[in-house]
């Protein structure tokens, strides 16, 4: 069954690709209609990692768990636009010229950064399937936590591109700070309530061994 | 009030076509033959949407007795629309539609530049009493901006040595330093850290004198818009964009290299000399091709000296340019 939610918050995120491709038609994207199809995806996939990010926090302040049910969109479409980011540099920056790609990646930090991002981003869409989940268990989660490196390392690629750190990429930065602030804290008062348990419970005594 | 043109180039080689057909219709669906008169000029700077050309009809100006084409490309020009809706004026904001948007809020007249250092005869001009003594010129040159893009524009302005050599500049000039206005109240870029303001920039005298320099008050036969730098700026077709100053308020002969606003915001990746050279990589992207505007495809091959080096590369004769970027 398909949720209403979840159907609206689909036509929302195609949105921009709409908008982009309707705009390239019609020739309304500015004089420099490769750098405004670049720099909308870049943002966009940004803005979608973020927001699949935010569902967990969100979660947690406000006890609104149904929520949890978009966190994959999100992250699909997250990859979505990076994937069309991605072949704007090699189609419109590059045209396939993949020699220069390759030197790009290896000279230049912010491509070698959102290289990474996205490569990363590959296998978390590859097992975002109900199957995959499944089939991986525990070890799911684990690897869906390279996620946090993936977001990171798209920040870094957006800062590092920029010629003055003013504004946006600045602002996500701090976004993607504080949603991962609040994991390190949570995970950190868990382990002080680990502790305080094992403390009430005296010492730990093991089984005796037969 | 036009600009004069030689009769052998028709005014459809200079515009694209579509524009010139464009702006027939225009002037057609408009009527009234004082207004095709009135807007003609300007018209013919517009390829894209007439009505927005229209709207600035008033600020504008028309220059008039313009020697045309006195350096010319047979490259298609970028259109009206393209130059002055797509700039890099940090002033404005670090949005590249920014200083359109905000540009309108500086009051360009009364407009005084001040001409002193190493010089026998100092003085602080009106913009006007600056450039009347000189016949304006109109130069159609590239523009590469550092970011990998370019575009062909007609400026109208007067090589920058009819202005130095006016104020007799000493044997100890040895570079001349430009300043842009400092104006927060009407620049809201200058509220922000993105660069140290006022915006300094510098030439060697050399290159300050080569007659390819030039202060450029026009553009498409019109004073300059806002955006572009208006009422005055440096034109230096070889080096990038950035070291092409905007709205100049000061000009001053020195003895020594002057910092400038770029190499002092990041001494690594833009020196004094910037010059367009496809072999020296900025330290984050490659500078070998260049996106003509406004074509999507970055596949345009960049030219050492941005295409000008055979008037000036000797300049340059025995520096290693990969040191002195």
């Amino acid at each position: 069954m398909i949720r209403p939610g979840k159907a609206v918050l689909f036509v929302f995120a195609l949105v921009p690709a709409v908008w982009l491709a309707a705009g390239l038609y019609r020739g309304e994207l500015g004089a420099n209609p490769a750098e405004t199809l670049q720099l909308e995806t870049g943002i966009w996939a940004l803005r979608f990692l973020l927001a699949s990010l935010a569902i967990t926090p969100l979660r947690r302040l406000t006890g609104w768990n149904s929520v949890i049910q978009v966190r994959r969109m999100l992250g699909l479409f997250a990859f979505f636009y990076a994937t069309l980011h991605l072949l704007t540099y090699i189609v419109l920056d590059r045209f396939f010229d993949f020699s220069r790609v390759g030197e790009d990646i290896i000279k230049r930090p912010y491509i070698t950064a959102g290289m990474f991002a996205f490569v990363l981003m590959i296998p978390l869409a590859l097992t975002s399937t109900k199957g995959w989940i499944r089939r991986l268990g525990r070890k799911w989660q684990v690897l869906h936590r390279l996620v946090y490196i993936s977001a990171a390392a798209a920040c870094l690629h957006f800062l590092w591109k920029v010629k003055v750190m003013i504004g946006e990429p600045v602002y996500y930065a701090g976004i993607l700070a504080v949603l991962l602030g609040f994991r390190v804290v949570w995970r950190f008062r868990q382990g002080a309530r680990l502790r305080r348990a094992a403390a009430e419970s005296g010492p730990h005594k093991p089984y005796p061994a037969n | 009030m036009l600009i004069k043109r030689p009769t052998d180039i028709k005014s459809s080689d200079i515009t694209d076509e579509q524009a010139y057909v464009r702006r027939r219709e225009f002037i057609r669906l408009a009527g009234g033959a004082a207004l095709a008169a009135a807007a003609g000029p300007l018209l013919a700077s517009c390829s894209e949407d007439p009505m927005s050309a229209l709207a600035v009809t008033g600020e504008q100006a028309p220059l008039t007795s313009v020697r045309p084409r006195v350096v010319a490309t047979d490259e298609k020009l970028n259109s009206f629309e393209d130059i002055t809706s797509y700039n890099n004026f940090f002033e404005f904001g670090t949005g590249k539609n920014d200083p359109r948007r905000y540009a309108g809020r500086m009051k360009t007249s009364p407009w005084k530049v001040k001409v002193d250092g190493h010089c026998a005869k100092p003085a602080e001009y009106l913009l006007e009493d600056l450039i009347k003594p000189f016949e304006l010129e109109e130069r159609i040159y590239r523009l590469r901006c550092v970011e990998a893009w370019s575009m062909v524009i007609p400026w109208v302005g007067i090589p920058l040595s009819s202005i130095l050599k006016r104020a007799e500049p000493t044997a100890k000039a040895t570079f001349v330093e430009f300043t842009t206005l400092l104006r927060p109240s009407e620049m809201p870029g200058q509220n922000q850290p993105a660069l140290t303001w006022p915006y300094v920039e510098g030439l060697r005298m050399d290159e300050a004198m080569h007659p390819l320099t030039i202060a450029a008050v026009g553009l498409y036969g019109k004073t300059l818009m806002n955006q572009n730098g208006a009422p005055i700026r440096l034109v230096v077709p070889w080096k990038y964009g950035f070291k092409s100053i905007k709205s100049i308020v000061r000009i001053r002969f020195v003895d020594r290299m002057p910092r400038t606003a770029w190499s002092e915001a990041n001494p690594s990746e833009y020196g004094f000399y910037s010059n367009v050279n496809p072999e020296v990589d900025h330290p984050r992207w490659s500078q070998r091709t260049e996106r003509r505007i406004p074509g999507l495809f970055q596949t345009h091959p960049t030219s050492m000296f941005n295409g000008y080096g055979d008037q000036v590369a000797s300049m340059y004769a025995g520096m290693d340019l990969k040191k002195f970027y």
